[in-house]
């Protein structure tokens, strides 16, 4: 097992795909000369050149949109947001196009596409440019959204995002490209629409992905030192949603808090806490707690922003709580 | 132009620059933080198109906002505040670099979606021509903007309507590391108003009394024919596109070359030769603007964080 980071183990994931498939091809914008504004896909354009390493005009529907064509044609395009704030501009194409053209011709159209979408808050960067907005993503069937939360998942995940032929939003975090972990030697895929048991517990479940697991992962080790052990589900996948180890572990702990980065209404955590009432009701020894963002457009001040964020301090206490 | 006003745009280029100097060395100590776009380079823009509107036009920029809120007359003071995230900002520490505001000066914002805002200031035309009044919209946007739908469908309505707005591309040559001709389909800007049957024109913008010349005749047209303008400015950022480019797209050589062509290097030569200022002048608002800059500096580092409480403000009206 080799010890790289998040930004390594997405470049290898594509440097692997590019080279095993001719098809693939990035496109995006700086994803070329600059090499990728979080650095990701830096030398590839001198690798590949500029035909399968395309900068893009700021033109986020002629990204979208021409990435959707040249999938529907038969290449295996790899579009880039540079955040996902700016899939907004591109609404039409994530959840209104891509979809739905494979039902609506009645499965004669195939979209093997990746987008490639850099979200979250923590940098500053103000309102438009930090949001969480995974779930509103999440919500159309016929869209994947994969958010890997190590670098072993984000690699294994890419890889099987990119050789599928169904439209995948890949959600990576900005401020997770550092975050070392070990990722096996040699070539590996790790199937989309699995969830996973990150660390095992007995006390308390805690379902989280992405952010929350780096948060999570913390707040487990703070509380085993504490003598309270939580076992820590990462769905990896938000859609489709594989709830067997999350409903496994609770009919283990019977007490669960969910953790995410974006807003707590209509989120992530709402969906897994209706999915547990409804799958082990009979089970449940205390109301399920959510961690999430405060409901407000993140700000500025870093003092606020970070407030507003969710923290490990939050987790901490989410699962005093629900073990009272 | 009468040798008051040339003195007080001299000075406002200085502020900008001299505050973005700073401000500079306040990001790199850690003391501003996200995403800060630099003006530098460009300050001759901004500051002959803003001296040359009547204050009861509006102006609406992108994220490279910080010269354009010294032009319209927001204080350095709130300029730095904003930078540090402090309440004294003119948007409460909320905003930051990119979001810059005062409806009192009739500045209307920094916009950080590239293009985004380019709709809404034909929306604040259509207000206008709704209220009956004969304001102008400046709307600037940069080179790169001029690719994304936004800015078609927002000439295509301004026309169609006969919406009084001036659209303004800053042409500095890049958007971020990619260069007008990698990513434009036409290189001179203003040809894509042709496609719109849009009056347009072109203006060195290394040039501060040229870009007020070309902007007073905009702005006349404008008034005068109930129609919109593309205003094609052309500058160069000296910086990288924000901080901690690390600038691989471009030689040294090119930026050097630029750098001799310094905007506030050149006023300074017209001031000297037409005699409209002694060195001495000069150098006295080199002063004054140093003086400024630093009251700003502590005036923004001695005021309060925004209280918790402001976490949950301005999110509705009602
Ligand atoms: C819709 C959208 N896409 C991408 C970005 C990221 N982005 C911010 S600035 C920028 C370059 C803009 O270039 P240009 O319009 O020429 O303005 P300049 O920075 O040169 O002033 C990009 C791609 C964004 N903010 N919004
Ligand atoms: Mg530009």
């Amino acid at each position: 097992m080799a010890k790289i980071t998040m930004r390594e183990a997405i470049s290898q994931a594509l440097m692997e795909e590019m080279d095993r498939d001719p098809k693939v091809f990035i496109m995006g914008e700086e994803v070329g000369v600059w090499g990728g504004t979080y650095a990701v896909t830096k030398g590839f354009f001198d690798k590949y050149g500029a035909m399968r390493v395309k900068d893009t005009p700021i033109a986020e529907n002629a990204i979208i949109g021409g990435a959707i064509g040249a999938a529907m044609v038969g290449q295996r395009p790899v579009a880039e947001l540079m955040t996902i704030n700016f899939g907004f501009s591109a609404m039409d194409y994530i959840v209104n196009q891509a979809p739905k053209l494979h039902y609506m011709f009645g499965g004669q159209f195939t979209l093997p596409l990746v987008i490639r979408a850099v979200g979250g808050g923590g940098r500053q960067l103000g309102a438009t440019h930090s949001q969480t907005p995974d779930a509103i993503f999440a919500h159309f069937p016929g869209l994947k959204v994969v958010s890997p939360g190590t670098p072993e998942d984000a690699k294994g995940l890419l890889k099987s995002a990119i050789r599928s032929n169904d439209p995948i939003l890949f959600i990576e975090h900005a401020t997770m490209y550092q975050v070392r972990g070990e990722v096996p030697e040699g070539e590996y895929t790790i199937p989309i629409g699995k969830s996973k048991v990150q660390r095992a517990g007995k006390d308390v479940t805690i379902v989280t992905y992405c952010k929350g697991l780096e948060l999570s992962m913390k707040a487990a080790e703070e509380l085993s030192r504490e003598g309270i052990e939580v076992e820590v589900v990462d769905l990896r996948t938000l859609r489709p949603l594989d709830m067997e180890p999350i409903i496994e572990s609770f009919k283990k702990t019977n007490r669960a808090v969910v953790v995410e980065e974006g807003w707590k209404s209509y989120g992530i955590g709402s969906e897994i806490v209706s999915r547990i009432y409804e799958e082990a009701f009979d089970y449940v020894d205390a109301p399920i707690i959510r961690v999430a963002q405060k409901e407000v457009p993140l700000p500025y001040n870093r003092t606020l922003e970070q407030a507003a964020l969710p923290q490990v301090a939050d987790i901490v206490a989410a699962v005093k709580e629900v073990l009272k | 132009m009468k040798k008051e006003q040339q003195l007080d745009l001299y000075y406002q280029m200085v502020l900008i620059r001299r505050l973005e100097e700073r401000g500079a060395e306040l990001y790199q100590a850690g003391k501003i933080g996200g995403f800060m776009h630099l003006y530098i380079g460009q300050e001759a823009v901004s500051t002959g198109l803003i001296a040359a509107r009547e204050p009861r036009d509006r102006v609406i920029t992108a994220y490279r906002d910080h010269g354009v809120a010294l032009n319209c007359g927001i204080s350095a003071n709130e300029v730095m505040a904003e930078l540090l995230g402090k309440a004294t900002g003119m948007s409460k520490g909320k905003g930051g670099s990119m979001h810059m505001a005062d409806t009192s000066k009739n500045m209307w914002g920094g916009h950080a979606i590239v293009g985004g805002h380019l709709p809404i200031a034909s929306g604040f035309a259509i207000g206008d021509q709704y209220a009956g009044n004969d304001n102008i919209t400046i709307c600037m946007f940069g080179d790169g903007a001029t690719n994304i739908g936004y800015f078609h469908e927002a000439l295509n309505i301004a026309k169609t309507w006969g919406l009084r707005v001036l659209w303004v591309c800053e042409n500095n040559q890049y958007g971020m590391g990619t260069s007008v001709d990698r990513a434009s389909a036409v290189t001179e800007i203003r040809q894509k108003a042709e496609g719109y049957g849009m009056k347009n024109g072109q203006v060195d913008g290394m040039d501060v009394l040229k870009v007020y010349d070309a902007a007073k005749d905009a702005l006349k047209f404008v008034r005068e024919n109930s129609q919109p303008y593309l205003l094609e400015i052309d500058t160069y950022r000296f910086r990288g596109h924000s901080m901690g480019d690390p600038e691989r797209y471009r030689k040294a050589e090119e930026v050097k070359k630029w750098q001799e062509n310094d905007p506030i290097g050149i006023f300074n030569k017209q001031l000297l030769e037409k005699k409209v200022a002694t060195a001495k002048a000069l150098d006295e608002i080199e002063v004054r603007v140093e003086e400024e800059v630093a009251k700003a500096v502590e005036f923004a580092e001695a005021s309060p964080e925004p209280a918790m409480e402001e976490l949950y403000t301005d999110i509705y009206c009602d």
